[in-house]
């Protein structure tokens, strides 16, 4: 009985507090105990350490140091692969596929673009190192420190070679993605390379059902296309192969002089070994001369054309920002074209920022959007100039070579050559 | 033959100098970042004076249960008896049992002070984060109960899964050297 009269008045305080709606005031003022009662106070566990990441940067070192010495000093492809299957364990399924270089790039752009913003020293390294790796060794980390190319390399089982067009074509996907890539975290809407890696959700064993999807999808490739994510999408691996065709040493075929037998023609399947060039007949030289020069005058028209694709996608993709998105929304439900109301937009209403503050800021977004969106077209367009500039210039080779840029070092190649195999005494010097 | 020796010289002068800017590129854009970053670490925090308790807490998060807990502040509560974060709006009855209480799990355990003062606490392993005490106690109480990412169990995500579903923004990057915002201290 008792209870429900202090209801009845307790009813009544509520009703008051409600309709003169004293938000976060202090309705009930804390009581004074009698009996000598003692608060609890509050526990909250600190952040964790991340000492774990320090370890992560180590590991990190030591994989791609031990890689190098395993393609430079040992040419051995068993060793190569067994360390790719530490990386899939280590970084993969024990560390959950985070802390990677690929993804730091978001972080690396956003702390350069927003100073409240700190990368985390070890995700900093992550990006770093395997850049200062490639300047020295060429591209040692795709090799086998990162886990998201190791997976993709130990399911080819039935590689098919692509037409070199066909492949440098799909390559510029992976220049849109990182142009893409680093203009959502400058504007801080995203890191798309994190929420769109595709094997997070195979390292975490679980996550987003799409993702589970694409990821599944993209190793049912790997199957057949070597490592399709590296070679066609990898913002990183865009970075790392501009720095590699300028690396100190590099991957070769044989462990001696080329003798051109053309074994390992078609070991590559990235499809990263380059033929040696016969000269070409004075016909064939004209022709291409030509080509050089209608490919060199397409290159600002390329620039202009994906420049202006750019600025048409820009207003598509400042949606992808928090404020645009909720600007759109609240200009929707002031224009009447929606009659319901989501939680962002209660929330906003809730404090108490005008709606022209609002739409301010979110043009101040757009703004951003479209200078950037421009910027990274003109980009993406630069990339397919210059690649068509290239493919209409004769490289003289003499030798079969691992491509600079393509080659992942993955050490397939070495065991096609003889020259290796008398190295390696299984063939003997007079065969 | 000399000429041909010059062109591969004058080509390997251009690969080392590219070699060269590319490597101290490197070093001086890391260097300026990690200058920029050495605030220190970040981990991922709510601000509860933004958090509408929309239940996104309880379902976004990458972990199957939330690393978001509900805290509660004893210092701001009234100690009521009908306690509006812990009772649903209508009760059947004003008691203890579950077909009351607010809580889906019943984690907000009530305790007799003194009269008529209860205490309420959260048995945080029951949890789950979706703010409906929050909600109750904020609508018609004090607002000492609140939700706080609990950093024993958040992996502190590059991109928190909440933080990008969050209808309020309320979700931010605090110092890992004081991980909580906690109300009543500011």
């Amino acid at each position: 009985m008792k209870i429900s009269s202090l209801g009845k008045i307790f009813c009544g305080v509520v009703l008051l507090c409600a309709v003169g709606a004293v938000f976060g005031a202090e309705r009930f003022p804390p009581p004074e105990f009698d009996s000598g009662y003692q608060q609890p106070t509050m526990v909250n566990p600190g952040a964790r350490s991340n000492v774990l990441e320090y370890v992560d940067v180590a590991v990190l070192v030591a994989v791609m140091s031990l890689t190098c010495f395993l393609v430079y000093k040992k040419r051995s492809r068993k060793g190569i692969f067994w360390l790719m299957l530490g990386s899939i364990l280590y970084f993969g399924f024990w560390r959950e596929g985070c802390i990677c270089s690929i993804g730091a790039i978001g972080n690396v752009v956003l702390s350069v673009f927003d100073t409240n913003y700190a990368i985390p020293l070890a995700g900093l390294l992550f990006f770093v190192l395997p850049l200062v790796f490639t300047l020295f060794f060429g591209r040692a980390f795709c090799a086998a420190a990162c886990p998201l190319g190791a997976i993709q390399d130990i399911v080819l089982l039935k590689p098919v070679a692509l037409p070199v067009w066909l492949a440098g074509t799909l390559r510029l996907f992976a220049y849109a993605y990182l142009a893409i890539a680093v203009l959502m975290a400058a504007t801080g809407s995203a890191f798309v390379i994190c929420r769109y890696d595709p094997f997070i959700a195979i390292f975490r064993l679980g996550g987003n059902v799409n993702m589970v999807v694409v990821g599944g999808c993209m190793l049912l490739i790997a199957v057949f296309v070597g490592r399709p994510y590296c070679r066609f999408l990898c913002p990183y691996g865009v970075i790392l192969r501009q720095l590699s065709r300028v690396s100190r040493k590099r991957v070769t075929i044989t462990p001696d002089e080329c003798i051109k037998c053309r074994l390992c023609e078609d070991a590559c399947p990235f499809g990263a070994i380059n033929r040696p060039t016969a000269e070409w007949a004075e016909g064939d030289y004209r022709v291409n001369k030509k080509r050089l020069g209608v490919n060199i005058l397409l290159l600002p028209v390329l620039v202009v054309v994906f420049g202006f694709a750019g600025y048409l996608l820009s207003g598509g993709a400042s949606r992808a920002h928090v404020t645009v998105r909720l600007a759109d929304r609240i200009y929707a439900e002031e224009s009447g074209e929606v009659d319901d109301t989501t939680d962002a937009s209660v929330a906003f209403r809730g404090t108490g920022m005008t709606i022209a503050e609002l739409y301010g800021n979110a043009a101040k977004v757009q703004k951003q959007f479209v200078f950037g969106s421009i910027l990274a077209g003109a980009l993406v367009g630069l990339a397919a100039g210059v690649k068509l500039i290239r493919s209409s210039i004769q490289w003289k080779r003499s030798e079969y070579e691992a491509d600079r840029a393509g080659c992942f070092s993955c050490g397939r190649c070495f065991k096609y050559c003889p020259i290796e195999n008398v190295r390696l005494k299984k063939l003997s010097e007079q065969c | 033959m000399a000429d041909k020796d010059k062109n591969v010289s004058r080509r390997n002068f251009l690969r080392e100098g590219v070699w060269g800017a590319l490597l101290g590129g490197v070093g001086i854009g890391g260097g300026v970042v990690a200058v920029k970053s050495a605030k220190g670490d970040t981990v991922w925090q709510i601000d509860p004076d933004k958090c509408t308790q929309c239940g996104n807490c309880a379902t976004y998060c990458v972990l199957e249960e939330s690393a978001v807990k509900c805290v509660h502040a004893h210092e701001l509560c009234g100690y009521c008896d009908l306690c509006t974060g812990y009772l649903e709006p209508e009760p059947p009855g004003l008691d203890t049992g579950a077909e009351n209480e607010l809580c889906p799990t019943g984690a907000i355990k009530r305790k007799f002070v003194e009269d008529p003062y209860y205490e309420y606490h959260i048995e945080e392993p029951l949890c789950i984060g979706c703010g409906k005490c929050v909600k109750g106690c904020g609508a018609f109480g004090n607002g000492s109960l609140y939700l706080q990412v609990r950093h024993d169990r958040c992996l502190n995500c590059n991109e928190c899964a909440i933080a990008v579903a969050c209808p309020s923004e309320a979700f931010k990057r605090v110092p890992a050297s004081d991980p909580y915002i906690l109300k009543g201290e500011h």
